[in-house]
């Protein structure tokens, strides 16, 4: 045994130490009595497992394991090189296929998961424009969700607007609002940015929960309708547009598909064209976009405003489905989730983000049979993924990708 | 020959710390006008509050004929008044043809564009080559023929350069030069350049102003300034 492999397991003997202090208290301490007995057998096997995989990770480190990893290793570069390879189409159409084929495949649960994956995936892409691509750091975005979802509620209640007539409404107002807050807030940089935004995500929460005469204030706002179409039909032989409602989940799934698929055209199409490029310039050093004649406040403007129109249209969908909105749903451990999702699938990447939606929607629900334990594997498995992977899940690479030269 | 930049009686502060004190100076079309001095000086503040990027509290700036002391810094690339910032200050994580592109942002001639775009690859072939890589990928000397690059294609009438050799070998700050007296010959740009290096600034100058502790203490056409005593003595290390 080498000394450094003698020390990285002493660091491991320490932690494993560490955790049984963090787990004793939690589980061994009940009605005032002590027990130890459940929690070492907890602790043990969580124990034996880690050591396992140390001990493998020790060995492919070492290169002992490298007869054994080498056909693995290869397999993966060829599937890798022949994804390279294919034309895009080949990806992306059984992608639509299997999206499209999905509420056909999976009961009640399955969907109700998939729905909040998608809408997540709408707020994720959002904020990447503002944090991945802009660098603007935006502690409050969950606002503009809320925005989106009041003014339909509010349409939907009192006016009995349509959602289809609503939902570009709603992203008009979280545009507003966008623009209203990053107003005074985007001459600030850095850290300031970020705490001022955070704030002004509280200021709309709090107004929510205020405002009674307007929002109902924590009691929320019942009864907004859900998404519907007008379908012909041909009774007493004349045309007429019967009303339908679209309660079904299946159908709540296609409308949050829709949306996401056009969010991410939408945030590619911005990712790709000369705005983008400002927005990464202004990322990338701000005084030297200006010197370069980027109007830097203009364009900060409009990525918080572009953001925000994403957040809007999610909020819209969010309120339909649910059919009641409250402030509680959007607190800042929400505007948490969307800012870790951006992080965590790796910043400025489209499929990154959408790896990241899912992972954070889905790893929590997959742990469900943990019960009790289900946020601390969920935390140590988010531990693994940023130390694995620190660029993100699929980090941007467009290395020479948007001005590929011709020549 | 008609001047094309003027600053007169600039005075600017970063809060309560005043940088400049009335400053005055000029540069006229096609000239090669430098600005020496010591660390502190203020000389990359004047370029800085040129640009607008820093204001001006009193005093005025014109740049030709017109008063450019409250107008947006990033309305002048457009007006061909560019500078090439301390630093370098390329996008690193921008590839250098995205580097060069956000040069001509302003710019919607795609064909002039295309044809610049030529033009600095013969100036810089190196850039040509590194093309496809991130700016921050390149080596010191690259960059700032990057930064360089990056502002030639803003087409401009006046460059401002601030410090093009800092941190460079003896041999690249040569070629840096030898390429800013190029476009000032070939092109007939107007180059306001700020140097640390006095020896090899007054070789390329056609006059200089020497600065210290926040104003002008000296102006002269450089060759004078290089036989000057004083000068040698503080700046030239002879």
């Amino acid at each position: 045994m080498t000394r450094g492999s003698r020390k990285s397991w002493q660091y491991f003997g320490l932690g494993l130490a560490w955790f049984y202090l963090l787990l004793w208290p939690l589980m061994g301490i009940t009605d005032g009595e002590l027990h130890f007995k459940e929690t070492s057998l907890v602790w043990l096997r969580v124990a034996v497992a880690a050591a396992v995989c140390f001990a493998l990770y020790r060995l492919g480190r070492r290169g002992t394991l490298d007869p054994a990893l080498r056909p693995l290793a290869a397999a993966r570069d060829a599937v890798a090189g022949a994804l390279g390879r294919a034309p895009r189409w080949m990806l992306l159409v059984p992608l639509a296929a299997f999206a499209l084929a999905y509420p056909a495949l999976t009961n009640r649960y399955a969907q109700d998961v998939a729905i909040n994956v998608l809408v997540y995936i709408c707020l994720g892409l959002g904020l990447n424009v503002v944090v991945g691509l802009c660098g603007l750091l935006d502690l409050g975005y969950i606002a503009f969700y809320g925005v989106g979802a009041y003014t339909y509620a509010l349409l939907s209640v009192h006016y009995s607007l349509p959602f289809w007539v609503c939902l570009p409404i709603c992203a008009l107002f979280a545009a507003i609002a966008g623009c209203l807050i990053g107003y005074p807030t985007l001459r600030m940089r850095g850290d300031y940015l970020a705490i001022v935004t955070l704030g002004f995500g509280e200021i709309v929460r709090i107004v929510l929960n205020n405002w009674m005469q307007l929002t109902g204030g924590p009691n929320g706002i019942l009864g907004i309708k859900s998404p519907g179409v007008y379908l012909p039909t041909f009774a007493d032989g004349s045309l007429s547009f019967e009303y339908l409602a679209i309660r079904k989940l299946e159908y709540l799934y296609y409308i949050i598909l829709a949306l996401a698929v056009f969010t991410i055209i939408a945030v590619y199409r911005i990712n790709f064209s000369r705005i983008g490029r400002a927005f990464e310039a202004i990322r990338e050093d701000e005084t030297a976009a200006e010197l370069m004649g980027v109007d830097t406040f203009r364009f900060k403007l409009l990525a918080y405003g572009l953001g925000a129109v994403f957040g809007g249209l999610a909020g819209a969908f969010f309120a339909a489905r649910m059919r009641f909105v409250s402030p509680e749903s959007f607190t800042f451990i929400e505007s948490a989730m969307v800012l870790a999702m951006v992080v965590l699938g790796g910043m400025g990447s489209i499929p990154g983000v959408i790896l990241g939606a899912l992972a954070l929607i889905a790893l929590p629900e997959m742990f469900r049979g943990f019960e009790l334990y289900r946020m601390l594997a969920f935390g140590g498995a988010m531990a693994v993924m940023m130390l694995v992977r620190p660029a993100g899940l699929w980090p941007a690479a467009r290395l020479g990708k948007r001005s590929d030269d011709s020549e | 020959m008609p001047a094309i930049l003027e600053l007169e009686g600039v005075c600017a502060h970063y809060g309560r710390i005043q940088a400049l004190r009335d400053v005055s100076l000029r540069v006229g079309e096609g000239e090669i006008v430098t600005i020496i001095g010591a660390n502190g000086a203020g000389k990359s503040t004047t370029l800085m509050t040129i640009c607008g990027i820093v204001r001006a509290s009193a005093g005025d700036v014109r740049y030709c004929g017109e008063s450019i002391r409250d107008v947006r810094a990033d309305t002048l690339p457009s007006r061909g008044l560019c500078q090439v910032p301390e630093g370098r200050r390329i996008f690193p994580r921008l590839t250098v043809r995205e580097n060069l592109d956000m040069g001509a942002f302003f710019r919607r001639d795609a064909d002039g564009i295309e044809a610049d775009l030529g033009m600095v690859y013969r100036l810089f072939p190196v850039l040509y080559e590194r093309r496809t890589q991130h700016g921050g990928t390149l080596s010191g000397g690259e960059q700032q023929m990057l930064a360089i690059a990056r502002a030639l294609m803003s087409r401009p009438k006046m460059l401002l350069l601030d410090e093009p050799s800092l941190g460079l070998s003896p041999m690249f700050s040569q070629h840096i030069f030898k390429i800013i007296r190029n476009v000032n010959e070939e092109r007939g740009m107007t180059i306001l350049l700020v140097e640390q290096n006095a020896n090899i600034a007054l070789k390329l100058a056609d006059r200089a102003y020497v600065m210290e502790t926040g104003t002008v203490v000296m102006e002269d056409r450089a060759e004078n300034l290089r036989e000057n005593q004083d000068i040698k003595k503080a700046y030239l290390g002879q």
